[in-house]
């Protein structure tokens, strides 16, 4: 086996500083291919097909065609630059081709050479190129490293969202057989299965039975992680990292936790065992609806009246904006509460209701930050106010523990940055990248640490948990400083004699 | 096409050093991975790769991290029933390393 490349782990310094400019420098990453079968598997072909160059220029006329918004992106960049500096993976690798106007460029050199009339007959003026094989190369390797956080998006005085283009890419790349294998063998998986994991209905339910039994032990209260229970209340979709790995089960405990103590009846679908929708990161809607259908499903089939999403960052974006109109109507639900919600919205209520009780002592030793998730903070809303995805999570978190404090505002809000590990970037092969991207994040990290000696930073996706804990090491932290937020409102909750 | 020597044999594994066939796994493979990651498999380590191999055959899939460190717990003592423990056995990860030397495929998805 091939040892990962040795790679120059970036420096935390004072303050994050613009790298300077190192043209290729991030050239070699590029993420294992999809296997012939993962591709058949979500509807596209196995292989590179022979007349590629082909079938893609006209798949990228059909996407244009199609989405207004995509042409608009394409058509209105003026080069101002206004974005260069605003990408985690530039900041972190100075590679140009991270700069979201470069990012871009690979798809727009294309477009304007075969869609526009002076790309076709003066290409060389307006900068169009050939989708030929150097080009393919390129895309493949740049938008794979494009977490689509669409922070540049908020600095571009056009709203140009590079993460719309970076979509349309893959789905072109997808759509001639040149698939990405992490993302594409876990959509088979879900279509197949019900969850990223692969986690079949007997090991869910032992996994379940046993948090079941961890939580009896530990705090002596009978809160139940029930599976497949018909005429709940609450269907909890939730990211299938929750069932498996560290800080997420935590999280998954505190979602129990919450239900339990407020009387809520819930339960988890083995059906639609899986709040991620990787869909959405190849951009193909087809696949985004197949999975958001497994929902409705299961919904339907379990008869609950509402449907609750847990710490999920993109299913969040999938749930709040595109749920309804890939898997609506969702008139059988309880019209009371919105379709979906958050379970930050669901604790954060019951608080303002007074139904639960917390001992902030029990997170005394902890001294906490919080990293705004990219497709919460800009991507979706929480609650009735504008900006409820900043504050009902930090008012929850407040709630639960006495020593909070937020990173440097430039990093925060709609300006947070990427844990470097969103988009389907979130793969071994890809290791470089993810350290490398986490660089803005890890500075603002260091910067709260060194002003308030931070313990922890709570998030609210799962992608950025198993991100952290990856990359918290290469820059001298610890892997368990990340936690989620329901980890904490777990640890703090008080469980009346009654429940 | 990848591929693992094992004594006489070349097994196919995946571009990452995994197994491509579970069922062709033997000790003998766990201790050709080890020995390319420049590891010596201890009796700890075998402790896991066997409730690995034990659990994967009764529910298709690896377990959860903490259904893991609860079995080593049981099996080695409670002080080693920790995710801290299982990093120090395998360095790249219980989940993913252990789950190589195992014979099972990566755990997949947001992991």
């Amino acid at each position: 086996m091939a040892k990962q490349p040795e790679f120059e782990v970036p420096k935390l310094g004072k303050k994050l500083v613009t790298p300077k400019v190192n043209v290729g420098a991030m050239a070699h990453s590029k993420p294992y291919e999809a296997r012939p079968g993962h591709n058949e598997a979500i509807g596209y072909p196995g292989e590179l097909i022979d007349n590629w160059q082909e079938v893609g220029i006209k798949k990228l006329g059909q996407l244009v065609k199609g989405s207004r918004a995509l042409q608009v992106y394409l058509d209105s960049c003026v080069k101002c630059g206004a974005c260069t500096d605003k990408c985690h993976y530039f900041l972190g690798t100075g590679d140009p081709n991270n700069m979201p106007v470069a990012r871009q460029d690979l798809l727009r050199s294309v477009y304007r050479r075969h869609y526009t009339l002076a790309g076709k007959y003066l290409p060389k003026l307006v900068g169009a190129r050939e989708f030929d094989q150097e080009m393919l190369d390129d895309w493949y390797t740049y938008f794979h490293q494009c977490s689509q956080c669409r922070r540049c998006s908020v600095y571009c005085p056009y709203g140009i969202d590079t993460s719309e283009v970076s979509m349309a890419a893959r789905e072109i790349m997808d759509t001639i057989g040149k698939g990405q294998k992490y993302t594409n063998e876990i959509i088979a998986k879900v279509h197949k299965l019900g969850n990223n994991l692969g986690l079949p209905e007997p090991a869910l339910a032992d996994t379940l039975a046993g948090l079941e039994e961890d939580i009896l032990d530990d705090i002596n209260v009978a809160v139940k992680l029930p599976l497949d229970v018909k005429g709940a209340e609450v269907l909890l979709v939730t990211p299938s990292a929750d069932f498996f790995a560290e800080p997420h089960i935590d999280g998954l405990i505190g979602y129990a936790k919450v239900f339990h103590q407020a009387g809520i009846s819930w339960t988890v679908s083995s059906h639609a065992s899986e709040a991620a929708n990787f869909g959405l990161f190849i951009g193909s809607h087809d696949n985004m609806q197949k999975t958001a259908l497994r929902i409705c499903e299961a919904a339907l089939e379990l008869g609950v009246k509402r449907i609750v999403f847990g710490e999920c960052g993109h299913a969040w974006r999938v749930g709040y904006s595109f749920l309804n109109t890939l898997a609506g109507p969702f008139d059988f639900l309880d019209s009371r509460y919105p379709v979906p919600q958050h379970i930050i919205e669901v604790t954060h209520e019951l608080i303002q209701q007074g139904r639960l009780q917390f001992d902030k002592t029990a997170n005394d030793e902890k001294r906490v930050t919080f990293h705004d998730s990219c497709n919460v903070a800009r991507a979706s809303r929480m609650g009735a106010q504008v900006g409820g995805q900043f504050t009902l999570p930090r008012d929850v978190i407040k709630a639960s523990c006495n020593h909070f404090f937020d990173m440097p505002a430039n990093t925060t809000g709609e300006a947070t940055f990427c844990c470097g590990g969103g988009g389907g970037l979130l793969t071994d092969d890809l290791v470089e990248l993810r350290v490398k991207g986490a660089l803005p994040r890890m500075q603002a990290f260091k910067e709260v640490n060194d002003k308030h000696q931070i313990t922890h930073m709570a998030a609210i996706c799962a992608i950025c948990k198993s991100q952290f804990a990856k990359v918290l090491p290469y820059y001298g932290f610890e892997m368990d400083q990340i936690i989620s937020v329901h980890q904490l409102v777990g640890d703090a909750l008080v469980f009346s004699p009654e429940h | 096409m990848n591929s693992i020597e094992v004594g006489e044999n070349s097994l196919a594994t995946d571009e990452e050093g995994y197994l491509e066939n579970h069922t062709e796994w033997e000790p003998a493979v766990a201790t050709a991975m080890a020995t390319i990651d420049n590891c010596e498999l201890s009796e700890n380590h075998w402790a896991v790769i066997n409730f690995l191999r034990d659990y994967y055959e009764d529910y298709e899939i690896a377990p959860a991290i903490r259904i893991l460190t609860k079995a080593v717990g049981k099996k080695l003592g409670k002080e080693y029933g920790n995710t801290k423990y299982l990093y120090e056995l395998f360095p790249n990860g219980p989940a993913k390393q252990a789950c190589k030397y195992a014979g099972l495929p990566k755990p997949t998805g947001c992991v």
